[in-house]
């Protein structure tokens, strides 16, 4: 029997889910000509209204009614294009405009229209306009045209974000990241024709029902999902992140870091669990979580070895996308099929978690660069005193990013656990707790610098208003309450999910992480550390020189690995070799 | 073998081995020249699939403005190209080399598995055309059943020039893009910038009329404008407005702008967001045809001229 619902009529409410990409889409085309002076109003003019449609998509129907539908042009797929959103879109929706509105309130003062020096506010209010616009049509749009489209509206309001400065190596940087999008946007766009091709359609419905394992639709899989994964910055394909994400003013930074690349992986969610679900199969999926494990590890020792708090969280990001990629073995079935299950629920939770906490992260670290005039790490000696707020919201974020309870990340990595144990694949749930012990390592390694009491006071050289920290605190809280969200109205999440967060063995589940970061921070970070330089430790260092020295060397063999990684031919080989070993092993498993 | 078997496998070899020169030549300025070539042949390819819009907009594209923003490039990089030689080790190139030639034998592979007869939307395409009055089926794709991808994309070319523009200094923002060109008032480049323009822009209009049932489009006739457009500021007949200008701003809105305002009429009064009133869908679609057209023009040629560089006095 078909499913009753053939997704394919308008539903009562879909016509929110047009509003949700025409207000941002008006608002640009508004800013635009009225120009310099009215940018701002007109971005604030949106954003409540955007607010209002993304809280009336959160308050509709819920998902067991099935997802909210319009028909553009009243044209019914194959022949128009449908949106759709279901518990997935709701989510994002959400948590892209409340990163977006808290973003806005930050830029308040960095980009203020003033007469001499336009420019600047002038592309900002604009592309973060554009940015909710692509965001917005990535999440409810029904067809892979459309999301292609949505993918390019993205990529070019986020590429000239990164070099509003104008500084030369910011340049560089957005040049590296638009021309390695768009080799990302060629592969998605001829996986999509080649679909086209063997279906007659690219509504995501109408195809996940076509579908078939016929080698074409295997190599279009294949094409697209590297596209995606370029355009993640998933290890080994991260040549651009680094510099992109560290170069940009911290606004833009938090946009880029917390959202832009999850627009990309979003569309792999559609096209691997609505589009293909049967398609990829064991192998692929393996392939997949072992990249986003290298990411973890080398994202992760490379940030601890940083000097500056900027690249630190740039390489944070890299580790974190490397996370979100665990979620996919753990959602095949017993059948080889992708599961709508725990497994997505918890990847989602991941990247919603994600988004507001490494957004307040960059606010802050915003703010610090603002007062102190500088973000190294080694000179951040008492400005926990000076800039309480900026280094609470930091240490809020790092937090929530760490997986402690309540936090979303700690109920995302109880998730994927459990699916861990009930699939059998304990190494990845080896993986999983690693990856949250170095978030962990670089998160304790900045407070120990910034907690640590200055013996001059700190100058500061710029203003702190309250309209940098309030923003950076309330996304930090966000991301640290969302364990406690009611998330099986939108997501598979089993009811009282959240509750397990606080047993007995809780205390477990927070220590480990804490103990083995420390360690981690201790070992692979090559800098002085404040804690172990203090005299009472002086018998241990003896002990644990010898692994610091073994350990600092590894770093520093990755770190230049890295590097190799991230020159332009190495990266194109990466990305072609990915490619094939994605197609081979999808042939391999069908 | 007829005649026209001959010429298309005269005219694939030559496309591909345009394409290997390309990537082979060492030289900039000559891949550049080798691409607008390549560029020029594969709208012929086109043609011979009776893929005339698609013809038209790659000769326009692929070969005219992206041709002229390359040169204009190659010919910028000239002088730092002797200094910046990098030339990667063997097993870089021959590793390249493999995995293209694995990519590309699986792309021919897929594409030859692909189903024939191909399964196609062109019938549903032609018989709904009636909704419309325009039988075009491009354009009934473009303008009514994908009018949402269409007007997203108008937004695309929008920001485009947003990011171009914010590549300014600080002190030339708001002024006029790009250099201010000087000709000889006498030579053949201002005696061609006479004489083509009032052709061209009659034959820019013509390509958007004539897309209503043939061949051609807004796109098309956007980027023969733009052309003209930019051959009167090249040989200094004209210079770039400034970027603050309103009026410039209006224009480059008018396109997607009034695509919005009708599609949200359509929400308000009619059926749904994009639909047209079978009464009005011709007048309608041909009206934001025509904004669109002033849009793309605008947009083009200030790609092609660039960042403010000048203050507008």
């Amino acid at each position: 029997m078909l499913p009753p619902a053939p997704a394919l009529a308008t539903t009562a409410g879909g016509f929110l889910l047009v509003l949700s990409i025409v207000a941002p889409v008006a608002g640009i085309l508004l800013a635009f000509v009225l120009g310099d002076r009215h940018v701002r109003q007109v971005a604030f003019t949106v954003i409540p209204i955007g607010l209002a449609i993304a809280a009336a998509i959160l308050l509709a129907p819920p998902e067991s009614d099935g997802p909210l539908v319009y028909l553009l042009g009243a044209w019914p797929p194959p022949l128009g294009v449908a949106l759709r959103a279901d518990g997935l879109s709701t989510v994002m929706l959400a948590t892209t405009a409340v990163v977006i509105c808290a973003v806005a309130v930050f830029a308040v003062t960095d980009f203020r229209p003033a007469a001499a020096d336009a420019r600047a506010p002038f592309a900002f209010w604009i592309l973060l306009l554009a940015i909710w616009a692509a965001l917005n049509t990535i999440f409810v749009g029904g067809d892979l045209f459309t999301l292609y489209v949505a993918l390019e509206l993205l990529t070019f309001a986020a590429v000239p974000l990164v070099c509003l400065e104008g500084r030369a190596e910011t340049l560089r940087a957005a040049l590296r990241y638009l021309l390695f999008a768009l080799l990302g946007s060629v592969l998605y766009l001829l996986g999509t024709a080649l679909l086209y091709g063997l279906y007659g359609t690219l509504d995501i419905v109408l195809l996940s029902r076509r579908v078939t394992a016929v080698p074409g639709a295997l190599i279009a899989a294949a094409l697209m999902t590297t596209g995606l994964l370029a355009k993640t910055a998933l290890f080994p394909l991260h040549l651009w992140l680094p510099p992109a994400h560290a170069g940009a003013p911290a606004a833009a930074s938090a946009i880029l870091s917390g959202l832009v690349v999850k627009g990309s992986f979003f569309i792999l969610l559609r096209l691997w669990f609505n589009v293909m679900p049967g398609l990829p199969g064991f192998a692929v999926t393996q392939l997949l979580a072992a990249l986003g494990a290298g990411a973890i590890v080398v994202g992760s020792i490379v940030a601890l070895r940083q000097e500056r708090l900027k690249l630190l969280i740039a390489y944070s990001t890299l580790a974190q996308i490397g996370y979100l990629f665990l979620m996919f073995p753990l959602a095949v079935d017993a059948s080889g099929k992708l599961d709508s299950g725990g497994a997505l629920a918890g990847g989602l939770l991941q990247a919603v978690s994600h988004a507001t906490a490494k957004a307040a992260m960059f606010l802050a670290v915003g703010s610090i660069y603002a007062g102190l005039g500088h973000d190294r790490i080694t000179g951040l000696r008492g400005v926990a005193r000076a800039l309480p707020l900026s280094v609470l919201a930091f240490a809020l974020g790092g937090i929530a990013l760490m997986g402690i309870q309540p936090s979303g990340a700690s109920l995302a990595k109880e998730l994927l656990l459990e699916e861990t144990a009930r699939t059998g694949q304990w190494w990845w749930a080896v993986v999983l707790q690693a990856g949250g012990m170095f978030t962990t390592g670089y998160v304790v390694l900045v407070l120990a610098h910034a907690l640590m009491p200055s013996d001059q006071p700190v100058v500061l050289t710029g203003p702190t208003p309250l309209s940098r920290d309030l923003p950076a605190l309330a996304l930090a809280l966000c991301s640290l309450l969302f364990g406690l969200m009611p998330w099986e109205r939108y997501l598979p999440v089993p009811y009282g999910a959240a509750l397990k967060l606080f047993g007995i063995d809780g205390l477990v589940k927070l220590l480990l992480p804490v103990l083995g970061g420390a360690a981690l921070a201790i070992l692979l970070s090559p800098g002085p550390l404040p804690v172990i330089s203090s005299a009472s430790w002086n018998t241990l260092r003896s002990v644990v020189g010898l692994c610091r020295r073994c350990s600092v060397e590894v770093g520093r063999r990755v770190e230049r690995g890295d590097e190799v990684l991230r020159q332009w031919p190495v990266a194109c080989i990466s990305l072609l070799l990915v490619a094939l070993l994605l197609a081979a092993s999808m042939f391999a498993s069908n | 073998m007829n005649i026209a078997t001959v010429f298309e496998i005269v005219l694939a070899s030559v496309v591909l081995g345009l394409a290997i020169w390309t990537i082979a030549v060492a030289e900039t300025y000559s891949a550049t020249v080798g691409f607008v070539a390549y560029s020029l042949l594969v709208a012929l390819i086109w043609v011979r699939l009776d893929a005339v819009d698609v013809a038209l907009t790659e000769a326009a594209i692929g070969g005219g403005l992206g041709g002229v923003v390359l040169l204009g490039a190659a010919a910028r990089l000239r002088d730092a190209e002797a200094l910046t030689v990098e030339q990667a080790s063997p097993i870089v190139r021959m590793s390249a080399a493999i995995l293209s030639a694995s990519i590309t034998a699986a792309l021919a592979f897929a594409i030859l598995l692909l189903p024939d007869p191909a399964p196609t939307l062109a019938p549903t395409v032609v018989a709904n055309a009636g909704a419309t009055g325009m039988t075009n089926p491009v354009t009934n794709v473009l303008m009514a059943f994908r009018g949402m991808d269409t007007m997203l994309e108008k937004v695309v070319l929008l920001l485009a020039i947003v990011g171009v523009w914010s590549l300014a200094s600080d002190r030339a923002w708001g002024g006029r893009p790009g250099p201010r060109h000087q000709a000889d008032p006498n030579g053949v480049l201002a005696f061609l910038a006479r004489l083509l323009p009032p052709a061209g822009i009659v034959v820019g209009v013509y390509i958007l009329w004539t897309g209503a049932d043939h061949p051609g489009g807004a796109f098309q006739g956007g980027a023969v404008l733009a052309s003209m457009w930019l051959l009167v500021i090249m040989a200094g007949l004209a210079d770039t407005p400034p970027v603050s200008s309103r009026w410039l701003r209006l224009i480059l809105v008018a396109g997607p702008g009034l695509f919005l305002a009708i599609g949200l009429g359509g929400l308000w009064l009619g059926p749904a967001f994009l639909s047209y009133p079978a009464a009005f869908a011709k007048p309608l679609i041909l009206g934001i045809e025509v904004a669109m057209i002033l849009t793309i023009a605008a947009t083009l040629g200030l790609l092609l001229a660039g960042a403010p560089e000048r203050s507008s006095q």
